[in-house]
């Protein structure tokens, strides 16, 4: 990484991956709410916005005319060419006919019969460190659980789980401040699934890799390019993505003792608890390149220019959320953004809520009562996916 | 007469994006399609009892796909 100068004011200066940012980004935030609303930073090639307000979040979600996706993370230096994973990075009219095959995949009864593997994974993981008193949540629990979920639904071997997060890291992490690393992970993931269709060649199968194959768009297959960028795009938002809210909600209730104990005496309210901790912590932060000059919430914009969509930031605006600082479990309404708003909601969210809401309930049956270990030395991922990385808690 | 009112919901399929958060708050009126959008379960009528949940599940739609109306 780059040594990098301080931010100095974060309405003209902003750098989502500077350490005061990383460490706790809200009450920045806040302040931008109230006196910027849209923070601006020359620190990324052809400048970046920073929406903190959900109206401004959900108008530019919606409007695909002036804002494009086709690229959806906001680097240093932008990255050429573009390399698709469709349909996250696809606009209309394109975006549809990518997405649409992906879907009954993701549909809430194909996500229930993963239920039952998830519920003995969760227990697995949970053996391996309960006698030892303590454990680091992050490593030990929440990033095995995603990991091995894709794994198995791609019909792939649960260990491959080590490549997919070293590849995520170097797309998402280190390839904000170095391109090199972003080609390498897509590289390595555009060879391991080549490798892999061409081992498969047509026999049937039951997984995601042959279902994509499998797909037909007007009758005609999908080209292998569009299987293997889609593929990638499973990889990269599948993973990082879901074990952050686990991480970050189970940070919560170590933080929160009396937010569990409350859970563990009546689970009923896991169905709030799961959707609050989703809008509290929301875990993704997605962006916008700017295709047509623009104006929003009277800020101008002009082609070129990238923009972060906080689903995070816009979860903590109060006009839009009452006590929005606060995490409140028994919160009936929540219309909170975390999968995204508009056309690119989160093609996973029922996979993603499947795997916070068993990973919580298994992780509170068998320790109700834990604590973290030590405050201070919790670390987050920075950029594109927040969560925690180092997570000790101690249950003894 | 208020007592002939029939509360309806109904899904604008055009604004649905399938977050399926009608369908666990009120499981008994909506429900997801192959795509994972959601869909009323019959004509949409709403039973008193059920009246409280609808309105919860509008009001946890994200995109503001819901419709209520009584006629």
């Amino acid at each position: 990484m780059s040594a990098k100068a301080p931010v100095k004011d974060w309405a003209t200066d902003f750098d989502h991956t500077d350490p005061a940012w990383n460490k706790d980004p809200y009450p920045i935030w806040d302040d931008l709410r109230k006196r910027c609303p849209i923070a601006h930073s020359e620190r990324f090639e052809d400048g970046a916005f920073f929406p903190s307000r959900y109206a401004d979040v959900r108008e530019i979600s919606y409007d695909t005319e002036h804002f494009s996706s086709r690229r959806v993370i906001v680097r240093e230096k932008k990255f050429h060419p573009v390399m698709p994973s469709p349909p996250i990075t696809s606009d209309p009219p394109e975006h549809r006919p990518a997405r649409m095959p992906l879907l009954p995949a993701f549909n809430p009864k194909a996500i229930e019969k993963l239920t039952p593997g998830t519920r003995a994974l969760c227990n697995r993981l949970i053996d391996s460190f309960i006698d030892k008193g303590s454990c680091d949540a992050a490593t030990d629990y929440a990033q095995h659980i995603p990991t091995r979920v894709i794994a198995k639904m791609l019909g792939m071997n649960e260990d491959d789980g080590d490549r997919y997060r070293r590849w995520i890291k170097m797309a998402l992490e280190e390839g904000i401040h170095d391109n090199a690393k972003v080609m390498q992970s897509l590289k390595e993931m555009t060879v391991y699934f080549s490798e892999e269709l061409a081992r498969r060649g047509s026999a049937p199968g039951d997984d995601l890799i042959s279902f994509m194959r499998d797909q037909r768009v007007d009758g005609q297959p999908l080209a292998p390019e569009k299987v293997i960028g889609t593929l990638r795009l499973l990889l990269i938002a599948g993973i990082d993505t879901t074990w952050s809210a686990i991480g970050a909600s189970l940070w919560h209730l170590a933080g929160h003792p009396e937010d569990a104990a409350r859970l563990v005496a009546d689970p009923s309210l896991m169905d709030t608890a799961v959707e609050e901790l989703l809008r509290a912590y929301a875990p993704v932060t997605m962006a916008r390149e700017v295709v047509k000059d623009v104006t929003v919430n009277g800020c101008p914009m002009k082609p070129g220019a990238m923009v972060l969509l906080s689903f995070p930031a816009a979860n903590r605006d109060p006009e839009m959320f009452p006590d929005a600082d606060k995490v409140l479990i028994d919160r009936k309404e929540n219309r909170h953004a975390a999968f995204g708003l508009g056309m690119h909601r989160c093609v996973g969210s029922n996979l993603a809520r499947m795997e916070l809401r068993v990973a919580l309930e298994e992780w509170l049956k068998r320790i109700p009562v834990f604590r973290l270990a030590d405050p201070a030395s919790v670390t987050w991922s920075e950029g594109t996916v927040r969560g925690p990385r180092r997570l000790t808690v101690a249950f003894n | 007469m208020a007592s002939t009112e029939i509360l309806r919901v109904r899904i604008e399929s055009e604004r649905c994006q399938g977050h399926n958060r009608c369908c666990a708050v009120a499981p008994e009126l909506f429900e997801a399609d192959d795509l994972g959008n959601a869909r009323v379960r019959g004509d949409g009528t709403v039973p008193p009892a059920l009246e409280a949940k609808a309105r919860l599940a509008m009001a946890n739609c994200p995109e503001h796909a819901i419709r209520m109306s009584q006629k």
